[in-house]
């Protein structure tokens, strides 16, 4: 196991109360895996990514948990130990490629930095390195790109160029969160090569993260589903497709017309609205939009239990469902 | 940028020529006749004749737009006529006095970027702490203070009471005497408190704005992601999130020239400085119509300067902005 | 329930005749102190002076007329607010639940500032002892008594603030000050608000050549530095009261105007009024819809940035002998008088900018306040 979290809790602390963005949250990430974690927008996807390197901005912060990383808790660790962590251990891509790049650097400037930082190099090696990655990750004319600025280049390369300075740290792991979501629709299936092929080079595990289960079918080997705050059901792709068990999980896959088409559509499939994190259903929050659920499961939320061989799920009605 | 520069120069020429015609018909609509002004009282003991060649001379025997007409010319040839009060050529007077008023703006913009920057940055930096309240709360008070209430309580206190520093005037009376760096001391002496009045305030509004730009800076994604690959803190606000903060204080720079040299008016005058200021004050109490077009019309000039070398600075150090106009702002 | 508790509730209308008691009795402690408090201040101004209070009715100055009316109007609108608030709570008994409306949430936000709060009770103070200045002055403004005897007298009980060089109470003195400049102020930043606006407007509302030649002017009159403009305008014309309101004024709209024109403009080009548009629905109505929502909270803060910004350049105009000239005190020149006697009568100079400072600082908590309270975002969706 590369990663193992358990139990994991980040909350806001706003004026208007407790916002508990991830509330016992536990799974794991196998050594290069892909494993996707899908949800609908605002279930708090982004704020599992942020926590697994410790992150949260202020007023929220990670409450409770461990994050063992290589064995070792990340929520304990010095903050050397855990500088070396994020981009080195753990590199990171960011849903808007286009806010994630410092807008007043160079394209080269920013990636030397990140290998300077990590990998030690001089300032020369650290310029021959940055071509390679960027060549690497598919721009055209590499050594031109180094003295562009971000504003200069397309959604799509903007994309690359954050992927190759997610991957110039060496990561064992790389999260990515919504790396498609913001790019046209023809670009999206090459960032999505282009990570399964890095994932081959290099070897790392990625935990990619969309609200749209489509997308992640054909890349992910395991899928889990998030409802706000929790993650209600594990499962490798192929059996959470045939045979998917939360209620949560079927309404998703019937809302989805055709495998790895049909983006950024909301779930028609699902009646009502998702529920506002700071007044949430008691018991199990999906109960005010689930068909089966019944008056047993208004009273606490259903633990995430196994359910068969490698899959999980946190539901009253699962075996029977 | 030499191409942007001659063109940017170009498009205030309008602005000028506006900014002297402003001045030009409101001086003109004054009431009264400003002969009257000139002679003072004796106007009756004067030969009619003398003063008709006086109309004459400063050309006030013309119609309004003959006048208007010269009056642009003159001053586009940098001849501002000859004040009334001084009898001398105005841009005389005005060569003298500039560099006095320089030497209090440029030194009060250099405070107000030491003090007010840093503030700035260590207020947002700290947010919510004791410092950033303090910082947040006294750049409010010291930006409400009246310069003049100010000036006079610090000399009350520093020059009055305490004797450290001079109440007035630009040097010593024994500065002929002194030393060279005995002079320069004695000069830097003397803009002590005039630059502080004028620096304090102005220190106080960048401060504000710059804790403010930082924060916002700090809640950007890239300042996130540069956390998320492992830079120290230090390195992210340095490089990471100062200088995006910094560029848009440029044109706050650029702005503060009006309230600067409006300031300055009253500075000056309460510490007998021999600038811009105190001329302009001075041409309004006597009434000196070509002092006071010359004085306002080089305030505006001014400005416009001012605005014009933050807009090129801007488009230098921001990639975002070029010059050809490529991403307009 | 309610037929029962009616013979009560006449009996607490009755008693908040008496500005703040119906309050108290029905536990809303806060609102009632207020208003009590205020009420003791006006009965306690009243009877001490009773006199001075009962000559307004007999001489002809109308200031002094004012100030003795609106004591009296102060004290029937407390009582008139007070029976009516209470009726109000009365009627809705336990319904009165938070309102969710965002200007209620602006003015919870805004009571939980207490720096802002404060700076409005001090402007408010300001306001109210202006006005009521003929009333609450201890000396005759003016009055010069036998100046070798009573000139440059320090501080004391007797002149709270000292006496000036030719003898006359400063404390009287100020409180005529804060008349002129506090007016001024006001109404100078109501005449540029109001011709900033207005001419905003038209630029963005005609657009095309009208909104260029229009926006140029502005360009122009921007490139002066304010007070300099000032400072030509009193050296042009003989600057008395009403004129120095209009310099004020006039210099000061440009920056209002390019607000109101960018506000229109933005809002012009949104969705909702081409859709309004294109259902026949007339699109200036929908801006100003907009309008007011979005720019209500800069404008707000604007204007109280302004009285400050009206009365500092007042006050430095005066300073230097080129607005309100002396006799007629205002703060600006009594600093000036101050500033030449500054080696023997520190206080001459001292308390008029003193008051002047705390006023500029109060107006600027104020607009902060406002600023951190009033959330433009939250307005437009509530409203629109
Ligand atoms: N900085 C913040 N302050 C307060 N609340 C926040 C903050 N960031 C996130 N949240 C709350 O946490 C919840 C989860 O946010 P998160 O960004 O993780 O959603 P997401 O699943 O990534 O959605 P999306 O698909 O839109 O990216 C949000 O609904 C929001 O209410
Ligand atoms: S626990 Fe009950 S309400 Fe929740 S998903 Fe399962 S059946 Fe539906
Ligand atoms: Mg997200």
């Amino acid at each position: 196991m590369l990663l193992n979290v358990q139990d994991l809790a980040s909350y806001f602390f706003l004026d208007e109360g407790e916002l508990k963005a991830v509330d016992g949250v536990s799974f794991h990430v196998d050594v290069k895996e892909t494993v996707a974690l899908v949800g609908e927008s605002g279930c708090g996807k982004t704020i599992v990514a942020l926590s697994l390197i410790n992150l949260i901005p202020p007023p929220g912060r990670v409450v409770r948990g461990r994050i063992l990383f290589d064995g070792r808790d990340l929520l304990r660790m010095e903050s050397d130990e855990l500088r070396q962590v994020r981009g080195g251990g753990i590199g990171m891509i960011f849903q808007e490629p286009g806010a994630a790049l410092n807008p007043i650097y160079t394209i080269g400037d920013q990636i030397t930095g990140v290998l300077r930082l990590h990998r030690s190099l001089g300032k020369h090696q650290a310029q021959k390195a940055a071509i390679e990655l960027l060549g690497e990750t598919g721009i055209p004319e590499p050594e031109k790109r180094m003295n562009a600025y971000p504003f200069e280049l397309s959604g799509g390369m903007q994309q690359r160029v954050l992927i190759a300075i997610a991957i110039s740290g060496r990561p064992k792991l790389l999260i990515a969160d919504e790396p498609t979501t913001a790019l046209d629709v023809t670009v999206q299936a090459d960032i999505l090569d282009l990570l399964a092929y890095l994932q081959e080079q290099y070897g790392m595990a990625i935990l990619l993260i969309s609200h749209d289960i489509g997308v992640v079918a054909d890349v992910a080997e395991r899928i889990m589903v998030m409802y706000p705050g929790k993650i209600v059901e594990i499962a490798d792709t192929e059996d959470l497709f045939r045979d998917p068990r939360h209620p949560y999980t079927k309404a998703l896959l019937s809302s989805v017309p055709r495998l790895g088409v049909g983006h950024n559509e909301p779930l028609k499939g699902i009646p009502g609205a998702v529920p506002d994190f700071l007044d949430l259903p008691s018991g199990c929050t999906f109960h005010p939009r689930c068909t089966i659920g019944d008056s047993s499961c208004t009273s606490e939320f259903p633990p995430l239990v196994d359910i068969g061989y490698r899959r999980k799920c946190a539901c009253y009605k699962a075996e029977t469902g | 940028m030499g191409w942007y520069i001659l063109k940017r120069l170009l498009q205030a020429i309008p602005l000028l020529l506006g900014i002297i015609t402003v001045t030009f018909f409101i001086v003109r609509l004054a009431p009264g006749d400003p002969m009257d002004i000139y002679l003072e009282e004796d106007r009756g003991q004067i030969d009619p004749q003398a003063i008709e060649l006086l109309r004459q001379k400063y050309g006030l025997d013309q119609p309004i737009h003959i006048q208007y007409v010269k009056w642009v010319a003159n001053v586009a040839r940098g001849d501002l006529g000859e004040s009334f009060r001084y009898r001398r050529p105005v841009s005389q007077l005005l060569a003298e006095a500039i560099p006095y008023t320089l030497q209090l703006t440029i030194l009060a913009v250099v405070l107000d970027a030491l003090i007010g920057i840093t503030l700035g940055i260590i207020s947002a930096v700290k947010q919510y702490s004791v410092l950033d309240k303090i910082v947040t709360l006294g750049s409010l008070v010291i930006y409400a203070i009246p310069g003049f209430w100010l000036a006079l309580m610090l000399v009350l206190v520093f020059s009055v009471n305490l004797g450290w520093f001079p109440t007035s005037q630009t040097r010593s009376m024994d500065y002929g005497f002194l030393s060279f760096s005995g002079k320069v001391l004695d000069r830097l002496w003397h803009l002590v408190l005039p630059v502080f009045v004028l620096g304090v305030a102005s220190a106080a509004s960048t401060a504000r704005y710059m804790r403010n730009r930082l924060l916002e800076v700090l809640n950007e994604e890239y300042v996130l992601s540069a956390r998320a690959r492992g830079f120290r803190e230090r390195v992210v606000i340095l490089n990471h999130a100062l200088r995006n903060a910094l560029i848009p204080i440029i044109t706050i720079y650029g702005m503060k020239l009006p309230f600067l040299l409006g300031g300055a008016a009253i500075i000056e005058s309460i510490f007998a400085w021999p600038g811009m200021g105190r001329l302009a004050v001075e041409a309004v109490s006597g009434r000196d119509y070509p002092l006071l077009m010359a004085t306002i019309t080089m305030g505006a000039v001014m400005t416009v300067f001012g605005n014009l070398l933050a807009d090129l600075t801007y488009v230098w150090v921001d990639p975002r902005v070029s010059y050809e106009g490529k991403k307009q702002r | 329930m309610r037929e029962r508790n009616s013979d009560n509730h006449s009996s607490v209308l009755r008693l908040s005749l008496i500005p703040g008691l119906g309050h108290l009795v029905l536990g809303e402690r806060r609102r009632g102190v207020h208003l009590l408090a205020f009420a003791m201040i006006c009965v306690l101004i009243l009877t001490s002076t009773w006199e001075r209070f009962l000559e307004a009715f007999q001489g002809s100055a109308i200031d002094h007329w004012i100030a003795s009316l609106f004591l009296v109007a102060c004290l029937l609108s407390l009582s008139t607010f007070s029976v009516r608030d209470v009726r109000r709570l009365v009627t809705l008994g336990d319904e009165r639940v938070q309102s969710k409306s965002p200007l209620r949430i602006a003015l919870r936000r805004f009571q939980a500032n207490r720096l802002a709060v404060w700076s409005l009770y001090v402007i408010g103070a300001l306001y109210f002892i202006a006005i009521l200045t003929p009333l609450l002055t201890p000396y005759d403004p003016s009055a010069i008594e036998d100046v070798l005897e009573t000139r440059y007298l320090a501080p004391s009980t007797a002149h709270l603030f000292g006496t000036d060089e030719f003898g006359r109470d400063l404390f009287s003195r100020a409180m005529y000050g804060a008349r002129v400049s506090l007016s001024i102020g006001l109404l100078a930043m109501l005449i540029a608000k109001l011709v900033g606006t207005t001419y905003g407007s038209i630029a963005a509302y005609f657009g095309g050549v009208v909104d260029n030649v229009l926006m140029r002017i502005v360009d122009v009159i921007i490139a002066f530095p304010t007070f300099f403009l000032m400072l030509m305008l009193v050296g042009v014309f003989e600057a008395n009261l009403v004129v120095l309101v209009l310099i004020l004024g006039l210099t000061s709209w440009p920056g209002t105007a390019r607000f109101i024109r960018g506000e229109i403009l933005s809002l012009k080009e949104q969705e909702f009024t081409e859709s309004a548009r294109a259902i026949g629905l007339p699109a200036h109505l929908i801006i100003v819809r907009h309008l007011i929502p979005s720019a209500l909270s800069p404008v707000l803060v604007s204007a109280a940035l302004a009285v400050a910004g009206m009365i500092g350049a007042e006050a430095g105009l005066s300073f230097l002998g080129l607005g309100i000239r002396p006799p007629t005190p205002s703060w600006g020149n009594m600093v000036s008088a101050g500033s030449d006697a500054l080696l023997v009568a520190w206080w001459v100079a001292f308390f008029p900018g003193a008051l002047l400072t705390i006023t500029l600082i109060a107006f600027s908590l104020f607009a902060d306040g406002i600023r951190d309270a009033l959330d433009p975002k939250a307005l437009m969706q509530r409203f629109v």
